[in-house]
């Protein structure tokens, strides 16, 4: 096959929906406020999304399982925690050096307690993954309350969330950059690519073929812990610090940016451009409610409405918008 | 409703289990809900200083009825193999908008608790026709759904506050004959609503649809309007506990946290009650015991003198536990097969 056409297979429908909606957003954007066309605001956004991005990664191939991760919130909270409270854990001079590995080893461990529970003991994904969010808040918690430990992030840390390796790439774009290739070439060109589609068309079938199904689910929760502590570890390192509900206001963005790219919730189907499409879309989203705030224009009207109060309303309306147009389940009888 | 097990099987339960072995799968489940309870509650009024007091007996009625009807709320559509995520922020937005509502003589107030109910009634009926007609992933539908719920919340009192109706409250939070109130409720919550909803036909559909979707449509039950009651009770129930929150706390405060921990707890309730997540199998009647467990374990913490931090680690380990238990089917399962959809 033709490159043109490897590359032209990656683009769905959904995934051009979501890019021409990021092109209307950008548009309507640059109509109030030009500022919203220029490279140095658009850089700014792709920093903030690669965040999103990094931990979409992750939760995007648990879902072409046909899982879910809903302890993405606290594992990204696990990550960021266990990175800057690394110094508590291996020593003053350890703790600084591998801070970074492990955070990430610790998210990883909670994907592994998923990847085990869903894939062997055959429980739901959905509450097992909602049980582990609430064991992981609790630890983080008896964490912060028992020892009052670390909480300030490396220099390396900061380094990795603000600094340039390559000049005019902000670090954590370079981290996605790099992951999404990867993932990129594993769903298409690899065998664990092609078992990950499978098992999430039809894991009986997989299993009659001769392939351990369950090491193929044990292997996206993990690799879905660690992007999600991986993340963690960014946030930290961005806000130079760690604090217990990071990860809260991630849940919801990572499933919808999933979602509008195109991804079948029920697993077997979806591209990773799709998931590159949702979170530029969510991302550029929020910026455009954080810079036209609505809530404003109600003030004027003498209604005080909070902002988050728009967030909130605002993914919802969206989320369950597109899947109406593009995700509805087939009626099969 | 499930009829997984052989006949040969039920007629060895019967031998070596008496008359709880012709108990069908949910009333089991109610039964270990209940011995559990038990257990765990003479434990707690055992190690209790002061022993079990009438006022203790009531608080302790109080807190684990909010869990109920969040739990009972839950219930209705886990047992048509769905779930309802917005459950909690439904709970919050009633909580919230009762704190407006519900005040002033009894006229404006019984009005105020009409509103309300009727606002979980339609938070419910859009999650339905959300799901059913515009044929979406529960699961998804209502996290997007809890969002904009919370977010309506949150407009209705962006500050924690409000007022209730002092009668209704004082009512609310006392006992008679050592009966508290709240307990009253649930015991008419499940007369007036469960047993008409699991007696009618909609709600024997509702298990069939749980069973199998695709025997039940074959069987020419009515799918779609099952599901719609179903989402559209589970609201109502919700709503219902955010009343009896707004009349216990004397106020309204709209908290992400609240909506996720009663979420989480209304999942780990249900799954403790014995109803089973795979659908066809539940009762409400279970899940009251199942949120009474999961309050007492709180209780215990206190009592056992373990760190009260710990409660959310306990309470996602006692949710971990539950659902494994349920897959210790797995293990018994011959043909390997079988364990893979």
């Amino acid at each position: 096959m033709s490159v043109s056409g490897v590359i032209a297979r990656q683009f769905d429908r959904a995934t051009l929906i979501a890019f021409a909606c990021v092109v209307v957003l950008l548009l309507i954007g640059a109509m109030v406020e030009p500022a919203f066309l220029s490279p140095k605001y658009l850089i700014q956004q792709l920093h903030t999304a690669s965040f999103l991005g990094v931990v979409a990664s992750g939760v995007m191939l648990v879902i072409l399982l046909g899982h879910i991760d809903l302890s993405i919130p606290w594992t990204i909270g696990v990550g960021g925690m266990m990175a800057t409270g690394a110094t508590g854990f291996l020593g003053p001079e350890w703790g600084v050096t591998l801070a970074v590995p492990f955070g990430v080893l610790c998210g990883a461990l909670i994907g592994t307690v998923n990847g085990l529970g869903v894939a062997y003991l055959r429980a739901p994904a959905m509450i097992f993954t909602l049980g582990m969010n609430a064991v992981a808040q609790g630890l983080m918690v008896y964490h912060t309350g028992g020892f009052a430990p670390q909480d300030r992030a490396t220099e390396f840390m900061r380094e990795l969330a603000v600094g340039h390796f390559i000049p005019g790439i902000p670090n954590p774009l370079l981290i996605w950059i790099i992951l999404g290739a990867a993932i990129v070439f594993m769903l298409n060109r690899s065998v664990l690519g092609r078992r990950i589609y499978a098992v999430g068309n039809q894991e009986r079938s997989v299993f009659l073929s001769g392939i351990d199904t369950r090491k193929v689910i044990l292997a996206c929760f993990i690799f879905s812990g660690s992007c999600a502590a991986l993340t963690g570890v960014l946030l930290a390192g961005w806000a130079n610090r760690s604090y217990q509900a990071m990860g809260d206001p991630y849940l919801l963005p990572t499933i919808a940016a999933i979602i509008l790219g195109g991804t079948n919730v029920l697993g077997g189907r979806g591209k990773y451009v799709g998931t590159i499409a949702g979170v530029i879309l969510i991302t550029i989203l929020q910026s455009m409610l954080s810079v036209v705030q609505p809530q404003r224009y109600f003030a004027q009207l003498g209604v005080d409405i909070p902002a988050d109060t728009f967030r909130q309303v605002v993914f919802g309306v969206v989320i369950i918008g597109m899947l109406l147009i593009y995700g509805r389940q087939q009626l099969v009888r | 409703m499930n009829v997984s097990s052989e006949p040969a099987d039920m007629v060895s339960r019967q031998k070596y289990f008496g008359w709880v072995g012709r108990l069908s799968a949910a009333q089991r489940g109610v039964l270990i809900a209940m011995l559990i309870f038990a257990t765990m509650f003479i434990v707690y009024g055992w190690k209790q200083a002061a022993g079990l007091s009438p006022n203790m007996i009531n608080t302790a009625a109080n807190k684990g009825a909010l869990l109920a009807l969040v739990a009972m709320a839950q219930t209705l559509p886990v047992i048509t193999r769905g779930l309802d995520l917005s459950v909690g922020a439904t709970f919050v937005l009633a909580n919230c908008l009762a704190s407006t509502i519900v005040v002033g003589g009894p006229i404006e107030t019984t009005f105020g608790i009409f509103g309300v109910l009727l606002l979980g009634l339609a938070c419910g009926a859009v999650n339905g026709v959300i799901i059913v007609y515009g044929r979406l992933q529960p699961l998804i539908a209502t996290l997007a759904t809890s969002a904009v719920y919370f977010g309506i919340a949150l407009a209705i009192r962006p500050q924690p506050g409000g007022l209730v109706n002092f009668e209704l409250a004082d009512f609310m939070t006392r006992s008679t004959f050592a009966v508290p109130h709240t307990v009253l409720l649930l015991l008419a919550v499940v007369v007036f609503i469960w047993i008409p909803y699991r007696r009618s036909v909609l709600g024997r559909a509702a298990f069939a649809i749980g069973s199998s979707e695709q025997a039940a449509y074959m069987s020419g039950i009515p799918i779609n309007r099952a599901k719609m009651l179903a989402y559209t009770l589970s609201g109502l129930l919700a709503s219902i506990g955010g009343i009896l929150l707004t009349a216990l706390t004397y106020s309204g405060a709209a908290k992400m946290s609240i909506a996720n921990e009663y979420t989480l707890n209304s999942i780990g309730a249900v799954v403790i009650g014995g109803t089973s997540l795979f659908g066809g199998v539940g009762s409400a009647v279970g899940s009251i015991f199942g949120a009474f467990v999961m309050r007492t374990v709180g209780d215990l913490l206190i009592v056992f003198d373990i760190n009260p931090v710990l409660q959310p680690l306990f309470v996602g380990v006692v949710l971990l536990v539950a659902v494994s238990l349920g897959s210790l089917r797995v293990l018994r399962i011959k043909n390997r097969l079988d364990i893979y959809r």
